[in-house]
């Protein structure tokens, strides 16, 4: 069983849970992500980790509410146990002598691109960090990512705060920029967002990377439910990802895999919030 | 009857006594096991059949084909002594999961394929199987006896993976005194046995009750740790007096063909997992969900594919497909499986393999383009190889396809640490003694011999365990590096 040393809303429907877990902390690398499961009899789910400290012990993940286990996660408290937690899985993302890096990051991939952000920072590279959500209250850790970026450029969908409008806005505006010289961009955010950048740099060259979040069921390469296309080739996103060359990523398809559950997602939901009294 | 007497010839059942199963029609609507299992008076009657051969240079008799080595005529004369306590003593000194190989053994091709009463005209060979299970059965229900512990010898082995080969490890060597940890990946200990075989075939139950014996040696279990991620083979190597390897082979094989990244198209893995380890037959009591198809199709003809199609079935598909590419004759399964499926209605549709897979408009599997397939010469396999018939391709409608053409080992600890050899079909490289490359790192099972089966990697266990064993207490030195490279250029050892 793995406690739940820390736990808060970061906003809305945004919840940070701290988790005592050793041996995760001691070998966390950016980019990676765990896999866990609150009870005997829930699901396992993958959560990219938005920090961890060795000496503590500790892993910080931050979910999103989008199904009956992220909504769970919300009712669970301070000294709670989760049943499983499991980790770090995935490729660590490359972060070495890539010069000027761009990191992109929507919704609550901006607290998911945070380690990647310190990571690049620490390995020497330039770091601008543009970073989008609907509205003020969920733009989120700012202040963590500004520690390790350069520049940083907040934007909102509503434009209650920083650049009024997406992050592609102020990415074009930064490839455009000559004095800029962007080298590498790195995106994390919903899907549709990582398909716009990468579809934006493109035609500039700028290499993209793009951090993949398909369905998974146990995280290290046995099920294949994560499969993604990457350059007509099929790839893992736990053991092979979850890292991959936005250009050449099959984004529709991720779409359309990752609408699998949806029926069983609302019931799921919907006997949760039955249970639970909520609505 | 006196004891040693064997029953006159003429008196000798020609058949296996009866296995009582539950009814196809009923069967297909739960998740209970199929063969209920047989009374006491039943299997000794069973065990008379057996002629309690011994074993002689000039024939082989049934013990020469089980993988751990049981003294099968031992426990059948026990049995038929009505001392099933004894009985139960015999395998347990060569097996650690008599439950789970009484359940699940190709005995057809093992034990009960070298009995001579099998080789007589007409006959049938003697029931080990069911013999084997009977005793477990028994002395589950009695209660598990608690086991005497030997005293600690002071060294420390790891396990890697808690499937069928890391059990037999860690129980053979839990039993001479080590301190053995077993680091699993996954949430519960089983490996294969937990999360790719169905409960009506192996129910969990049972397979938790062999883990509680192992447990009550003095092994610890260590969950949710993926070994060259959240601790590396070298962090193991400096806590350990030697490790042993047994992660399997879990990583599934596709065809690498049109639309098999459409939904609706899964891997075995993926399917048995979400219904056994996962428990989505319960759903939405359990959290994981699972899509099943009206029409089901389940590409491939071992037992993990007759596990689909008869789970599909189970979960409610109208029609399920066993799609092979060979005919009846070179069927992979168990003959039991077989059986059992064609009872439930399964429809073999043989010297048939998909060429592609064609979605509607949301992005899911609805039909799959087949072509026909006709046999020719013999391969490698010693099997008749399966040649396309061209123009002759048809389409079946499916809405659900599971791919059931075999694993691959895991990539994990293999990228993670190079200074293990393996193969370029990802299997470590061992020499006779399942030493690795690595200076006191042993492997067996299907990390070794690529995807198999449970008795065979617990005979690979059995292995590896004595040869711990042997490196631990009488200092021999490691093969040198050039041995492992020479394994290597000849196949790795098993390939």
């Amino acid at each position: 069983m793995y406690e739940i040393v820390d736990r808060r809303d970061l906003a809305p429907g945004i919840h940070l849970l701290e988790v005592k877990a050793p041996l995760i902390a001691k070998k966390a690398k950016a980019g990676q992500f765990i896999m866990l499961m609150i009870n005997e009899k829930g699901e396992r789910i993958p959560l990219t980790m938005a920090d961890w400290n060795p000496s503590k012990g500790t892993v910080t993940v931050i979910a999103l509410e989008a199904g009956k286990t992220t909504m769970q996660l919300g009712t669970l408290k301070k000294g709670d146990q989760l049943r499983s937690f499991v980790g770090p899985l995935g490729i660590e993302t490359h972060t070495h002598n890539l010069g000027t890096v761009v990191c992109v990051g929507g919704g609550i991939g901006i607290a998911l691109m945070f380690p990647t952000v310190r990571a690049m920072k620490q390995a020497g590279n330039k770091v601008m960090s543009i970073m989008g959500a609907k509205s003020k209250n969920l733009l989120i850790m700012e202040k963590e990512i500004k520690e390790f970026s350069d520049e940083i450029y907040p934007c909102t969908d509503d434009g209650s705060y920083g650049h009024h409008g997406f992050v592609s806005d102020v990415l074009k505006k930064l490839l455009d920029d000559k004095s800029k010289k962007v080298d590498v961009v790195y995106a994390v955010g919903p899907i549709i967002m990582m398909k716009v950048i990468s579809d934006l740099t493109k035609p500039y060259g700028v290499n993209t990377i793009v951090s993949l979040n398909p369905i998974m069921v146990d995280g290290t390469g046995m099920c294949g439910s994560c499969r993604v296309q990457v350059d007509g080739k099929t790839k893992f996103g736990c053991v092979d990802g979850p890292d991959f060359d936005g250009h050449k990523v099959d984004f529709a398809m991720l779409t359309s895999r990752n609408k699998r559950y949806l029926e069983e997602e609302k019931i799921a939901v919907e006997k949760f919030k039955k249970a639970t009294g909520a609505n | 009857m006196a004891d040693g007497q064997l029953p006159p010839k003429k008196e000798r059942a020609k058949k296996k006594y009866p296995m009582p199963e539950q009814d196809p029609k009923e069967r297909i609507h739960n998740f209970r096991e199929v063969p209920m299992g047989q009374d006491a008076d039943t299997i000794r009657k069973e065990s008379e059949r057996c002629l309690q051969c011994k074993r002689s240079e000039k024939r082989k008799i049934c013990v020469e084909g089980c993988p751990v080595g049981i003294d099968i005529p031992a426990f059948i004369a026990k049995i038929r002594e009505g001392d099933f306590d004894a009985g139960i003593k015999v395998i347990k000194q060569y097996n650690s999961l008599p439950a789970v190989c009484g359940r699940v053994c190709p005995y057809e091709n093992q034990c009960e394929g070298y009995c001579i009463v099998g080789k007589m005209k007409d006959f049938q060979p003697v029931g080990i199987g069911r013999m084997e299970r009977f005793l477990a059965d028994y002395e589950r229900a009695k209660g598990l006896e608690k086991p005497v512990l030997v005293k600690p010898n002071g060294k420390k082995v790891a396990v890697v993976g808690a499937g069928p080969a890391g059990l037999t490890v860690a129980s053979e060597l839990a039993k001479k005194g080590y301190q053995v940890k077993v680091y699993e990946a996954l949430h519960a200990p089983g490996g294969v046995l937990i999360y790719g075989i169905p409960e009506f075939r192996l129910p969990e139950t049972i397979v938790r009750a062999e883990i509680n014996y192992i447990e009550s040696l003095g092994v610890e279990f260590m969950m949710d740790v993926v070994v060259g991620r959240s601790i590396s083979m070298q962090e193991l190597t400096k806590e350990n007096d030697a490790i042993f390897i047994g992660t399997g082979a879990g990583l599934p094989n596709w065809m690498n063909i049109p639309g098999e990244n459409l939904s609706g198209v899964m891997s075995a893995n993926e399917f048995l997992t979400r219904t056994n380890l996962m428990r989505s037959y319960d759903f939405p009591n359990s959290d994981t969900p699972n899509r099943v198809g009206k029409r089901v199709a389940t590409i491939g003809g071992g037992n993990v594919a007759m596990d689909c199609a008869r789970t599909a079935l189970r979960l409610g598909a109208k029609e399920s497909y066993v799609v092979y590419r060979r005919s009846d004759a070179e069927l992979p399964a168990r003959k039991e499986e077989i059986h059992h499926a064609h009872e439930e209605g399964v429809i073999f549709k043989i010297l048939t393999a998909p060429v592609k897979y064609v979605s509607d408009d949301k992005g899911y599997v609805k039909k799959m383009e087949c072509c026909q397939m006709k046999l020719g010469e013999l391969d490698k396999s010693g099997r008749r190889k399966p040649i396309v018939c061209e123009g002759q391709n048809f389409e079946m409608d499916i809405d659900q396809v599971l791919v059931a053409i075999g694993q691959s080992p895991n990539p994990i600890l293999a990228r993670a640490t190079p200074e293990l050899m393996f193969t370029r079909w990802g299997t470590v490289v061992i020499d006779e003694w399942q030493r690795t490359s690595m200076k006191g790192v042993f492997a067996a099972g299907d990390i070794v011999t690529g995807d198999a089966t449970v008795i065979l990697a617990m005979g690979g266990g059995k292995t590896a365990a004595q040869a711990i064993d042997d490196y631990l207490t009488k200092n021999e030195s490691w093969p040198p590096q050039e041995k492992f490279k020479q394994l290597l250029a000849q196949g790795g050892g098993t390939h």
